[in-house]
């Protein structure tokens, strides 16, 4: 636990250093959201619809944005060996990154996302509904999305491997989180978030990790 | 039984009393290649192995094989009598790694660096900076260093460590004289704790009454 403790400690370290990587997703974030209102027109109705699909699809892209760089910095530089020989077990420095990329990415995104979605003129009565699908969401983002940069670590032309094993890995969550951001009753929504969580909150740790030991073998 | 790869102060057919780590006919394969096979050498505390032979012999294949980086393609790696890969965590208490890669962030500061593997006080940063005589580069970015103390701070880190088995990928690589005398007294020292040494190099280091283990004579066969 100690170790543990160490390395997400490690991580948020390196994450304010390189204060620009996590700043380039929010930036991305705000940026790609306003442009629906450009390409839609300014109309409150059309943009209220909208916006919580908008704000997940976006905050989603958003969250993809660090992840090459989740595991691929230190693959380069050879800090990944270290951290396998630190006494973790893989699966614990795979979880370990992706509550890093939680907490420096998906935690931030979330704090941005009412303020995001009160731009796309979404009711200030919907948004914490909103924000309650984006709290399993972002955790969601972080662990498929950690599970394919792992997975796609050290491939060629791993870059674009990564959006395109990791977006329909997270189509369900989208289905369930924006819809369950606007209806009336989102008990069943919640369910299917929860769910799938339940689902990788183990299995993205231990495919991360199995991954990690493929590559640095 | 195939004809051994190692040279004959390393061929022990019984293993030496007391012997702590112990290879037995290990073996790698990287690609569809047989990089090399049936190692087997065995190590009492105080003891060093070389590791010696051409580029692409597989020294650092067996090093990351020591590590529990890569499992191996045949043999056993036994830590006093116990299959030693068992148990990838607990083997990793037993080493210090000091890969080719210096492992640094180039963003961080010198002290910063070493500070990511754990919480560490500043007394033990400093004692561990000026051990590779990098103290008075403490607080500039990593970034700065020149590539020889790069490879010092890299391998500062054994003296954060309190393992007892030291895998070196040619330590003494971009070093300067003074340097490399500094990095013999800590062998010395840490052998006459005690402590074990396998180091992978082709450039001259002087470890007194190590093992040599010549890797590549056969390799591909």
């Amino acid at each position: 636990m100690n170790l543990f403790a160490a390395l997400i400690r490690r991580e948020l370290i390196l994450a304010l250093r390189h204060a620009g990587d996590s700043l380039a997703a929010l930036m991305f974030f705000v940026i790609a959201a306003s442009l629906f209102p450009f390409a839609l027109g300014p109309s409150p109705r059309v943009l209220a619809g909208i916006a919580p699909g908008v704000v997940w699809v976006v905050a989603l892209l958003a969250a993809l944005l660090p992840l090459n760089r989740l595991f691929g910095a230190d693959y380069e530089d050879g800090s990944l060996d270290l951290l396998m020989v630190s006494g973790l077990p893989a699966s614990a420095v795979a979880f370990g990154k992706i509550i890093g990329h939680w907490l420096t990415t998906g935690l931030p995104l979330l704090v941005i996302a009412g303020p995001v979605a009160i731009m796309l003129r979404l009711d200030a009565d919907a948004v914490p509904q909103l924000l309650g699908t984006l709290l399993p969401g972002t955790l969601l983002f972080s662990l498929v999305g950690g599970m394919s940069a792992a997975i796609t670590l050290g491939a060629r032309g791993g870059t674009v491997l990564l959006p395109l094993i990791a977006l329909p890995l997270m189509i369900p969550a989208v289905i369930f989180g924006a819809a369950g951001a606007i209806t009336a009753h989102p008990a069943a929504e919640f369910a299917m978030l929860f769910g799938l969580l339940a689902l990788f909150l183990p299995l993205a740790p231990l495919a991360a990790g199995a991954a990690l030991r493929a590559a640095v073998s | 039984m195939k004809q051994s790869q190692i040279t004959p102060e390393a061929h022990t057919p019984e293993p030496p009393k007391g012997a702590v780590l112990r290879a037995s006919a290990l073996a790698a394969i990287r690609g569809e290649r047989v990089v090399f096979r049936d190692v087997s050498f065995a190590l009492a505390p105080g003891d060093a192995l070389q590791l010696i032979g051409p580029n692409g012999a597989g020294k650092s294949s067996l090093l990351r094989l020591l590590a529990g980086l890569t499992p191996p393609a045949a043999g056993e790696l036994f830590w006093q009598d116990e299959n030693a890969l068992d148990d990838p965590p607990l083997h990793a208490t037993r080493i210090c790694f000091v890969g080719h890669q210096d492992a640094i962030k180039p963003g961080l500061t010198v002290a910063d660096n070493l500070s990511l593997q754990g919480r560490r006080t500043e007394g033990e940063i400093t004692a561990a900076l000026a051990s590779v005589d990098l103290e008075q580069f403490a607080p500039l970015p990593a970034r700065l260093l020149s590539s020889g103390q790069r490879r010092r701070l890299a391998l500062s880190r054994l003296a954060l460590s309190k393992a007892p088995l030291w895998l070196l990928d040619e330590p003494t690589t971009g070093l300067d004289a003074a340097s490399v005398r500094r990095l013999e007294a800590r062998f010395v020292a840490h052998r006459a704790a005690g402590g074990m040494i396998i180091a992978a190099t082709h450039l001259p280091l002087d470890l007194p009454g190590a093992q040599s283990l010549e890797l590549g004579r056969d390799s591909g066969r």
